[in-house]
């Protein structure tokens, strides 16, 4: 991790699960940030883990405390995995308590000063050489004592001492609300240079959990609010956006078989390997098949698929594909598929996202199958949903992976899915599945709406489905309006005359 | 009151402020503690780890180790009521 000084400022990387990319490489090293959020919005957890992840690179910690015991701080982070007690033994974390007593309050009889806490925080850096300090939190201080006056002129000061001593350090304070003053007793109008806001608002019934730096006084970071996570064993968890640097076009012309060789043949010789295929249509089009058909190409070729499907589970998958004559069973014992079946509801949607990028990390997959990702809509908000699928795309087009995305249409015959409506545009492929009516029957129609960087043919066509697969016929001639739902009979003689129109106009 | 009353009296450095509030405190000791009790100053500044170990924040700060329960009194001591008060010596009782 490189730090990149800025007009002077330099900045120390937190390793905070991915906040130094909003960071733009850390927080300004040797200087004060705030870090202002409302009841519950993580502040506590964050002062923590900038400490817990120093530890992680040698570099200590003291962790002032003004609301809360230190025992019950250990408690509480030890569900992340921070072993404060041992770090303290190891010399490597010091707290200094300054938590609410539980005797009588002290009576207040005459200037004073800070000074105590001072020498003991000094104290404190010094005895562990200390790199980091958190204080946490600042408004608790004002609680404990009267004098409103004091306590700003003294915290003011306390800052300037830690600048002096050279260490770089985070202080919270609450505030009332999401978008109100930043704290409470007008604690920013002293720490202003480096402000960080933590917001945990409600959206629709879904909280939203985001992180914005306000600013960084002479340093450069990443604006807006980013959304984030907090996880069992690991903490605040950045949720990967990659808004910037992620959507690269298809770079490759390295094409892959989709499994089907019909398909193939429409989309011009097969998918792009770094590409991102959506195949939508209705319930029963056909899109669980597609995605076996495409994780069992991708096996046959020695790629190591990585399918996650939220809509059936393990068994339903393994009984379907076996109907197909798809053994998904003996593909996962020789190592080459991985497959993932999570009910929807079983995590948020931030949640769903970090440990898919987990696994894609881990696994290693050349293809990755969402089967069914259109039933993550209902977890969330419209934006949030999309931020997901912007995110999942952008980290896996950075890892020049080929992905096939599911997604399911609201209604049987045409129409469209939110999921289209989000994704399309940062898909390179689009496929649509579709039930034709036609003289009284019902038949099914695929066509290839989209095929970036490729000629495609643009015809839809008749498919079947029996016990060894999906099979492509030939191109619906005579019908019209399929893709609107609402299929009508066009005169063989009109479509001739159609036809050539446009060859003549060429 | 029964029993001597041992008062610690916490100071940061050689301030003007620290130098009032043991002032301060001398003169109570001698017109109403009459003598009684034993007074242990600690300049934080030199014994963090005092400060660390008795958690006190601000300075100064006096604290009543003895008889229990332990009461703390923060400022200059400058309003003698108030100090009297926080130490349980007010003609109220506190």
């Amino acid at each position: 991790m490189n730090t990149r000084p800025h007009a002077g400022v330099e900045k120390l990387p937190t390793h905070v699960g991915g906040l130094d990319y909003i960071f733009e490489g850390g927080l300004p090293r040797g200087r004060t940030t705030l870090v202002s959020g409302t009841a519950g919005s993580s502040k506590t957890v964050f002062a923590c883990q900038f400490l817990a992840a120093g530890v992680g690179v040698g570099e200590h910690g003291v962790f002032v405390t003004f609301e809360e015991t230190p025992e019950d701080i250990r408690r509480n982070m030890a569900a992340f995995g921070w072993d404060i007690a041992r770090w303290e033994q190891e010399g490597r974390w010091r707290f200094v308590d300054a938590s609410p007593q539980p005797e009588a309050p002290a009576e207040l009889a005459g200037e004073f000063d800070l000074g105590a806490m001072m020498a003991r925080i000094e104290h404190a850096v010094q005895t562990v050489g200390a790199e980091r300090v958190a204080v946490d939190s600042l408004g608790a201080v004002f609680a404990q004592m009267p004098d409103t006056a004091t306590i700003r002129h003294e915290l003011f000061g306390m800052v300037t001492r830690l600048k002096g001593l050279g260490v770089t350090a985070v202080l919270t304070a609450e505030r009332a609300s999401d978008d109100g003053p930043l704290s409470r007793y007008d604690i920013e109008e002293f720490i202003t240079d480096n402000v960080l806001v933590i917001r945990n608002a409600m959206e629709g019934e879904k909280r939203r959990r985001t992180m914005e730096v306000l600013k960084f006084r002479g340093a450069s970071h990443r604006k807006g609010e980013y959304p984030f996570s907090v996880l069992p064993g690991q903490g605040i968890v950045l949720i990967p956006l990659f808004q910037e640097e992620g959507l690269r076009g298809t770079s490759t012309s390295v094409r892959l078989s989709s499994g089907n060789d019909v398909l193939d043949d429409m989309c011009g010789g097969g998918f792009f390997r770094d590409s991102i295929v959506l195949a939508s249509g209705a319930t029963g089009t056909g899109k669980t098949l597609l995605t076996a058909h495409y994780a069992q190409a991708g096996a046959a070729a020695d790629e190591r698929v990585l399918l996650f499907a939220f809509e059936e589970s393990r068994e339903q998958l393994l009984r379907n594909a076996g109907g197909w004559g798809i053994g998904f069973r003996d593909l996962e014992e020789r190592g080459l598929l991985r497959m993932v079946c999570e009910y929807p509801d079983a995590a948020g949607l931030e949640d769903h996202l970090i440990r898919m990028r987990d696994l894609i990390e881990r696994y290693r997959p050349r293809r990755v199958a969402i089967d069914g990702l259109s039933a993550l809509e209902r977890l969330a908000t419209p934006r949030a949903f999309r931020e997901f699928v912007f995110g999942i795309t952008a980290y896996i087009k950075q890892q020049e992976i080929n992905a096939l995305f599911t997604a399911t249409t609201p209604t049987l015959i045409g129409g469209g899915s939110v999921t289209e409506a989000h994704i399309s545009s940062i898909t390179d492929t689009v496929i649509l599945l579709r039930y034709v009516e036609m003289g009284g029957e019902m038949r099914r129609g695929l066509m290839v709406l989209k095929m970036r960087g490729s000629p495609h043919d643009r015809r839809i066509r008749d498919f079947t489905i029996d016990g060894s697969g999906l099979h492509i016929g030939a191109p619906f001639r005579n019908i019209a309006g399929i893709l609107a739902g609402a299929p009508r009979h066009v005169a063989e003689d009109e479509l001739t005359r159609l036809d050539e129109l446009f060859s003549e106009g060429r | 009151m029964s029993g001597p009353i041992r008062l610690t009296l916490f100071v940061a450095g050689r301030s003007l402020r620290s130098e009032r509030a043991i002032r301060n405190l001398r003169a109570l000791c001698d017109t109403d503690l009459d003598g009684l009790s034993t007074v242990h100053i600690v300049d934080v500044l030199e014994r963090p780890q005092e400060a660390e170990d008795r958690r006190i924040v601000a300075t100064p700060t006096l604290v009543r180790d003895a008889p229990p329960p332990q009461l703390r009194v923060i400022g200059d001591l400058s309003d003698r009521e108030r100090v009297l008060r926080g130490l349980g010596l007010s003609a109220a009782g506190a």
